[in-house]
């Protein structure tokens, strides 16, 4: 019973102090992108190039969900704003809501689906079919030439796909509420324009989305670079990176707002 | 040019997790020559060729490459050294997502300042020497397993360097292009005047190219010596890799139980 107890313990020590160490990989892996990233704005060709396969082909999925979440939002809203007598208010509804927190967080969601999963991949099967080692053998640095592009291209792209989420979501709520049920359009547009705050709503959703690129593609490069070079362990890390980056951009989502929205 | 090995292998002790993978390994390779070392699968010869490369750090003992150890350089003189060595991986490790001519002219773009028409010229030359200019604008994902280990041949003597390493490059050929990949790693050794060493356990291939060889079991170099001694050798070890018998001392079963009492159970033994 002891002895089962023990190993037990031991077992869950081990686990604790293995995660802990990994994160301290993580982290030093971080600083060696930040200290190898020159080459990826010397040469920016090689950024650009990431930026259309993680931020480009993204375009997609984030403008036809941020369509269809607007959409429903116009639905949701308009449903409970009409029962108080203040359709009118359906746009600042929309327009917050998007701007604030779905557009960064679904848009993130989004992005580490899409971009997250298929760099992990890409690095991890790089790895396993020694093409890194390769060009470690070539004298030049993986982690320069392979790892911090696609790093800052995801760091880049996030807010701008971000904040097409959101126009795309302003629109589907339009269609919504002003198109379809008939909610007056003047008060739609000029009730958002009075309401959404540049610094206070849109800075700070333009911030979101900075801190969940980071967080992404930091997340999807080490999956990739510290990944079992066999078919198992890139499928294990690409699934790593999406259910990680999930939950770390909804905690992260939490404390950014705990300190941007405090109703002051 | 100096009479000193190009590279030297002196007490080379490398653990890993604790376990010892090679041990007091004693290596020279001479300028000029092409040697083999051979060996069952994880007899630790991928981990000799890395620590020539600077891949790994030995625990203890040194690699010396042109006279220079190699785990005591910083990053960026072992980049320097590196840009001297080619190596050849088992599969050829091209780059999936660039075509052959660019994967070639990759160490080109990346370590010269040479304008784009001069590199032209010098990829076509490389893929040229492994006769394969006309598969200059294939994909990695187009070519066979031959053809793309040789444009990986091509891409790792790019830069022409002073020592090349082949880590299995007869794994998975077929008998005429292995011994096409031989013969273009002796032709190439003594054209580019650097040093090669091929990891394998390909016998007969090797044995008709290479000038000297190591057999290593265990981590340990168990024996040495030409292709004729090699041949010649009355090594029990040596004669049952060279002529591929089932059983000596590198036994036919895993270690294991004794049969009878794994069929029958302990009290029928």
């Amino acid at each position: 019973m002891l002895d089962r107890a023990t190993s037990a313990l031991r077992g869950l020590g081990n686990r604790v102090t293995s995660r802990i160490w990994r994160l301290g990989f993580a982290s030093r892996f971080f600083l060696a992108i930040l200290l190898y990233s020159g080459t990826s704005f010397r040469r920016f060709f090689l950024t650009i190039r990431e930026i259309y396969f993680t931020g480009v082909l993204s375009l997609i999925i984030i403008l036809v969900s941020g369509l269809f979440v607007g959409m429903v939002l116009g639905l949701q809203g308009y449903d409970t704003l009409q029962r108080y007598g203040s359709s009118e208010a359906l746009g600042i509804l929309v327009a917050l809501s998007l701007v604030r927190e779905l557009g960064p967080v679904v848009s993130a969601l989004l992005f580490a689906s899409r971009a997250g999963s298929a760099i992990t991949a890409e690095i991890g099967l790089m790895k396993a079919t020694e093409q890194l080692s390769a060009m470690e053998m070539m004298a030049v640095n993986p982690i320069a030439r392979v790892v911090a592009p696609r790093f800052w291209a995801g760091v880049i792209s996030m807010p701008l796909l971000a904040a097409l989420f959101s126009a795309m979501g302003i629109f589907g709520g339009y269609l919504v509420g002003v198109v379809l049920i008939g909610v007056d359009e003047g008060s739609f547009w000029s009730q958002m324009q009075a309401s959404v705050d540049f610094r206070e709503d849109i800075v700070n959703g333009v911030i979101k989305s900075v801190v969940f690129g980071i967080l992404v593609s930091w997340i999807a490069v080490f999956e990739g670079y510290d990944s079992e070079p066999t078919a198992e362990g890139v499928s294990g890390a690409t699934t790593r990176t999406v259910v990680t980056s999930s939950l770390v951009i909804l905690a992260a989502d939490f404390i950014l707002t705990a300190f941007m929205f405090r109703g002051a | 040019m100096s009479n000193e090995p190009l590279v030297q292998i002196r007490d080379l002790n490398f653990t890993y997790d604790r376990r010892p993978v090679l041990t007091g390994i004693n290596m020279t390779i001479p300028r000029g020559k092409v040697v083999a070392i051979m060996g069952q699968s994880g007899c630790g010869k991928t981990t000799t060729l890395r620590l020539i490369g600077g891949q790994l750090r030995p625990t203890q003992g040194e690699v010396r490459f042109d006279g220079r150890v190699v785990h005591e350089q910083d990053v960026d003189e072992l980049y320097a050294m590196r840009r001297r060595m080619g190596m050849l991986f088992q599969f050829g490790a091209l780059f999936t997502d660039i075509s052959a001519f660019d994967n070639v002219a990759f160490q080109m773009r990346e370590h010269t300042d040479l304008p784009e028409e001069m590199i032209r010229d010098l990829v076509l030359c490389k893929l040229n020497a492994v006769g394969l200019r006309g598969a200059q604008d294939l994909m990695p994902a187009e070519l066979s397993g031959g053809m793309a280990r040789r444009v990986a041949l091509a891409r790792a003597i790019a830069l022409d360097p002073l020592l090349m390493m082949y880590d299995e490059p007869f794994t998975g050929l077929d008998p005429i292009t292995m011994g096409v990949i031989g013969q273009l790693i002796r032709k190439l050794n003594d054209a580019l005047g650097g040093s090669s060493i091929i990891v394998t356990h390909d016998v007969q291939e090797s044995l008709q190219i290479v000038d000297y060889v190591y057999f290593m079991a265990d981590g340990k170099v168990v024996a040495e010596g030409t292709p004729d001694e090699i041949r010649a050798s009355d090594k029990a070890y040596v004669h049952q890799f060279v002529w591929g018998e089932m059983d000596g001392p590198v036994p036919f079963q895993y270690p294991s139980a004794p049969y009878r009492e794994q069929i029958y159970g302990a009290a029928h033994a």
